[in-house]
């Protein structure tokens, strides 16, 4: 068995050393197919909202009816007499001093106590028999609102004499806000940008607004509690993290941390929207309180005041360059609405700063970023995390700044495009592959979808398939006053936890014997949300032992801590450990080898060794001894943390640091045609050429890449939480009145991997999940933008602002 | 009330069903088949899909009485259904895979290595099949509505054009994939039944 040859063969850029297992099958490299993909074609995948226990009880969430109120009283009375009502309760009923949780800042209240803060507030729970008779009994709890005025944007947030969403607030970012209704603030200066500005020849500005975007996971907020003997709970649910939902469960229920013992169920999709708790602590509260199991399921309307949303996002920006396109400086400020309460915002302000102008080459710039707490729906992790809203921004202005000069908008990138070794606002250096400029140039070389397909090829032309037009099957036009426009964008997103956090994850790997073969168990914290991280770490257990069956036991708490399963991190961090934790097993896997067999040949003690297709061999290609002779009746048990390169805060007066780990870059070149008389947009192709590292499973990052693009797409023409600017009331919580893109609204989406390793990385892999969200939105309005010749400063496009009705 | 039904072949009852209990409701929470899912609840997203006497519905917007005395296939069903489906209407030789090796065999040896391709893949439907082997299941949470959606379109149309495709799946949300592979997967479990019947 010759190894070394692979060598020669990789493409240029991937590692060049010989990966362990490289010829077992199934390993990293290969587009292995999900272990959980049959379970989950027959309908037997038990997602969260699957959940069942015999006796169980139904329980429901009452929530506010207003945004902003002081609660003069509860009346329960008529709900508690209500016939198959077991519970019902309020902030009264929490059992513990800790009555609030949050990711960072401790300000969400489980229940809300004198004041609600906004729409949708959970205000009284019921635990019930049947779903519909806890819904009538909730229906029944009277509430007495005394209603306040509410803070909506920045103007009414900081007006003097404005109403204060936390007052007396205690958290470590008050110290530096410049007023009580700004969660945090994060200023970057670097050089002096308005001497820069002195020496451009074109200066361009530009406001824009971003919209607030929802995570829309299909599978609804949902989870069974069950009350054990011990005085403790069984929670079953759907969640990005398990560990960080523990740390916030615990004490509001009064119990230490082993006595409540979380599982991971199946998880219908999260995108961020299930970093924060949602039915956790309720659902956890009923059974305590009833002695049974209680499930809770949300419905549509609920989980969009469940979770979190996109910040939405007011954006300034004035970005000069010298008459040859060389970018001279960036000025920026970004105004993200955190909403009621902070959860990821202090994080979403990092990012939005750190990564405000993009992957450009700008020596002096002055970024402002803030997140208001304001009245409107909370706001935190999604997609992309910050450096969407501030793509769409600077990707819009380097459009502008082409046509202010008269250049390509492509080669003004390009001419300014990062590199490895371009230290970023934050003065940091790129330390790996910046392939910012190649990555556009694929996408612009692709050959242009033809023209007219709405035309029927078979027919003398005037045959038109209305399902191609824009307005589809809506038969709004048949191609008259239909145009097309072609958009590029590029974005930078960083990959894992940023600003110093201590992101490390845990991996226990056992391996054994089992029915004559060599057998590895993976058991990790990971949160499986549909993103593949199962069939990945399945593959690098492969290849680091060299068997081929691996068994992924279920992500639960009675392991250490994998983190988030957010920030495109995963694969490299939960992967990380795996391969770490691989790598022990393997030296114990020798150890006992050299034991038990080590006298029969020298190359035991003198050889470099790899587990290959069940063997011990050599790295000249000898077979030492099976693993099953060599393990028999011993098992191999290890569990390590593992830890990327630490990180730093970023210093909260000039923003310098050394605060990001990786980076993952996108592209997208979009076509679209619009039809200018309805102002109606089909995106007819969304081309993207992405840097993924190594592609560990390239199925899934092909899977991954069109998933992240089409929800970029979403954003830009059709997706947005309308919040009333009066009420702060939602007024769209429904797949109905909330559009996300069906198979008619999107396009076919080419994609185009490059492979170029990042060494800091195991396998030189990249994080990969968010990137495309960023690029494929401001592609797509550049695209509008080039078809019309509209200014388009907004997103969601909608109908309106084409026609200018 | 009692509503009796057929589901999946089998002759069902259920007892003391509310009025205004969902179809949906009574599948998954009274008949224990939670393979419908119930991700919006308000017949826009399509992950509850059924087919009732035939026709695919979203069983969230059926009331479970309105199903008294008719047939029900769920996703559960979905592969014995598609097999008494080839047993009724058998192609021009020989019903799938009983002559020699079919594409789908074929390719699914191909597809993975063998632990993931255990003795109950071979149970699968074509178009189950073709969503594992396209990678068009992420999260999967709409993968039951979009397999019944999808078999009911081949069944009608066994060579759909790309417009047709997103045409019969335009009434199902897909939040995780860009829906590129849930079409590589219609084309390819078409291709595969073309085969088969050729």
């Amino acid at each position: 068995m010759a190894l070394h040859p692979r060598a020669a063969s990789v493409p240029a850029g991937t590692p060049t050393r010989i990966t362990q297992g490289s010829q077992t099958r199934g390993g990293i490299g290969e587009s292995t197919l999900r272990p959980d993909g049959t379970l989950k074609v027959t309908g037997e995948f038990a997602y969260s909202s699957d959940m069942w226990h015999e006796d169980m009880l139904w329980g429901h969430t009452l929530r506010s009816t207003v945004a902003h109120a002081e609660i003069r009283s509860i009346d329960i009375g008529e709900a508690v007499a209500t016939p198959g009502v077991y519970a019902v309760l309020t902030y009264d009923d929490l059992p513990a001093a800790m009555k609030n949780y949050g990711l960072e800042i401790q300000d969400t209240p489980v229940l809300a106590h004198g004041k609600v803060r906004h729409h949708g507030e959970p205000v009284a729970l019921v635990a019930a028999d049947h779903p519909e008779t806890a819904r009538r009994a909730a229906a029944k709890i009277r509430i007495d609102y005394a209603e306040l005025p509410v803070v909506t944007d920045e103007a009414s947030a900081t007006a003097p004499g404005a109403v204060l969403v936390h007052e007396g607030r205690t958290d470590h970012h008050i110290g530096h806000v410049p007023h009580p209704n700004i969660v945090h603030r994060q200023p970057i200066v670097r050089g002096d940008a308005d001497a820069a500005a002195a020496r451009a020849d074109v200066i361009v500005t530009g406001d824009y607004v971003f919209g607030m975007q929802d995570q829309a996971f299909l599978g609804p907020e949902s989870g069974l509690a069950v009350p054990s003997e011990d005085g403790g709970v069984e929670l079953y649910v759907a969640t990005q993290w398990l560990h960080s939902d523990l740390r916030q469960i615990a004490p509001v229920l009064g119990l230490p941390e082993d006595k409540v013992r979380m599982t991971l169920s199946g998880v219908g999709g999260a995108f961020g929207g299930r970093e924060d708790l949602s039915m956790q602590i309720h659902a956890c509260l009923l059974a305590l309180r009833t002695g049974k199991p209680v499930k809770m399921v949300y419905n549509r309307f609920e989980s969009f005041f469940g979770h979190v949303h996109r910040h939405p996002a007011k954006l300034r920006y004035e970005h000069g360059a010298t008459r040859d396109g060389k970018l001279t400086h960036v000025k920026c400020r970004i105004v993200l609405d955190g909403g009621a309460y902070a959860s990821a915002s202090p994080a979403v302000v990092g990012n939005a700063s750190s990564l405000a102008v993009g992957p450009y080459v700008v020596e002096d710039v002055d970024i402002e970023a803030i997140a208001l707490y304001s009245n409107n729906p909370p706001c935190g992790a999604m997609r992309g995390f910050g450096a969407v809203q501030a793509c769409f921004a600077y990707e819009a202005q380097m459009d502008k700044l082409a046509a202010a000069l008269d250049m390509d908008p492509v080669e003004l990138r390009q001419l300014n495009a990062m590199e490895q070794g371009t230290l970023l606002p934050t003065g940091q250096p790129v330390d790996s592959p910046a392939p910012v400029a190649e990555l556009l140039r694929r996408v612009k070389a692709r050959p242009l979808p033809p023209e007219q397909q709405w035309l029927s090829a078979d027919a003398d032309g005037s045959s038109v398939d209305v399902r191609a037009l824009p307005g589809g099957l809506s038969n709004t036009t048949h191609g008259e006053g239909v145009v097309r426009g072609v958009g590029y964008a590029v974005g930078l997103k960083n990959v894992g936890f940023s600003e110093g956090f201590d992101d490390y994850s845990t991996a226990r790997v056992r391996m054994e014997v089992i029915n004559g073969e060599p057998v590895a168990t993976v058991h990790t914290a990971m949160a499986e949300v549909g993103q593949g991280g199962v069939t990945v770490h399945a593959q690098i257990a492969r290849t680091e032992l060299g068997v081929s069956q691996v068994t992924i036991h279920p992500a639960d708490t009675q392991v250490g801590s994998a983190g988030s399963t957010s920030a495109s991190r995963q694969t490299y961090v939960t992967g990380g450990a795996v391969k770490n934790s691989c790598e022990a097993v393997r030296e114990q896997v020798l150890e006992i080898g050299r034991r038990k067999f080590g006298t029969y040949h020298p190359a035991w003690a003198t050889a470099e060794l790899l587990l290959e297709s069940g063997k011990v061999v050599t790295d000249g290609g000898e077979v030492l001894a099976s693993l099953a002779d060599v393990l028999e009746g011993e098992a191999v048990d290890v569990e390590l943390e593992w830890r990327h390169r630490p990180t730093e805060a970023f210093d909260l007066r000039t923003g310098q640091g050394n605060g990001h780990v990786q980076y993952s870059f996108a592209a997208h070149r979009a076509v679209v045609e619009v039809d200018t008389e309805l102002g109606l947009v089909k995106v007819i192709e969304l081309a993207c050429a992405q840097d993924v590292g190594k592609a560990l499973n390239p199925l899934s990052v092909v899977g991954q890449i069109q998933g992240g693009t089409t929800q970029g797409l979403g954003v830009a023409v059709m997706e947005e939480i309308i919040v009333d600017p009066r009420t702060a009331k939602v007024r769209n919580p429904s797949f109905t009145d909330y559009l996300i893109p069906t198979i008619l609204d999107t396009p076919t989406i080419p994609v185009d991997v490059l492979e170029l390793a990042d060494d800091h990385a195991p396998y030189g892999l990249r994080g990969i999940g968010e990137a495309p969200t960023l690029s494929s939105t401001p592609a797509v309005l550049a695209a509008i933008r080039n078809a019309t010749g509209l200014e388009l400063n907004r997103t969601p496009v909608r109908p309106e602002h084409i026609t200018g009705t | 009330m009692r509503v009796n039904f057929t589901v999946n072949g089998r002759k069902q009852e259920a007892d003391d069903v509310w009025e205004g209990e969902s179809l949906l409701y009574v599948l998954r929470e009274r008949m224990g088949l939670p393979g419908s899912k119930n991700a919006c609840e308000q017949g826009e997203c399509g992950s509850c899909t059924v087919r009732l006497d035939g026709v695919p519905v979203c069983s969230c917007l059926v009331a479970a009485g309105q199903a008294e005395g008719r047939e029900i296939v769920t996703v559960e069903g979905l592969a014995d259904y598609a097999r008494h489906r080839d047993d009724a209407h058998p192609g021009a030789g020989c019903a799938a895979g009983t002559c020699g090796t079919s594409l789908d065999q074929a390719k699914r040896r191909q597809a993975g290595p063998p632990d993931e391709q255990g003795a109950e893949a071979a149970e699968l439907s074509p178009i189950q099949q073709a969503f594992i082997d396209a990678g068009a299941v992420q999260c999967g949470f709409c993968t039951p509505g979009l397999l019944v959606a999808a078999d009911e379109l081949l069944e009608t149309h066994p060579s759909p054009s790309d417009q047709d495709i997103r045409e019969a799946l335009s009434g199902n949300l897909c939040r995780c994939t860009g829906y590129e592979k849930i079409l590589d997967a219609v084309r390819l479990a078409a291709a595969r039944q073309e085969e088969t019947v050729r």
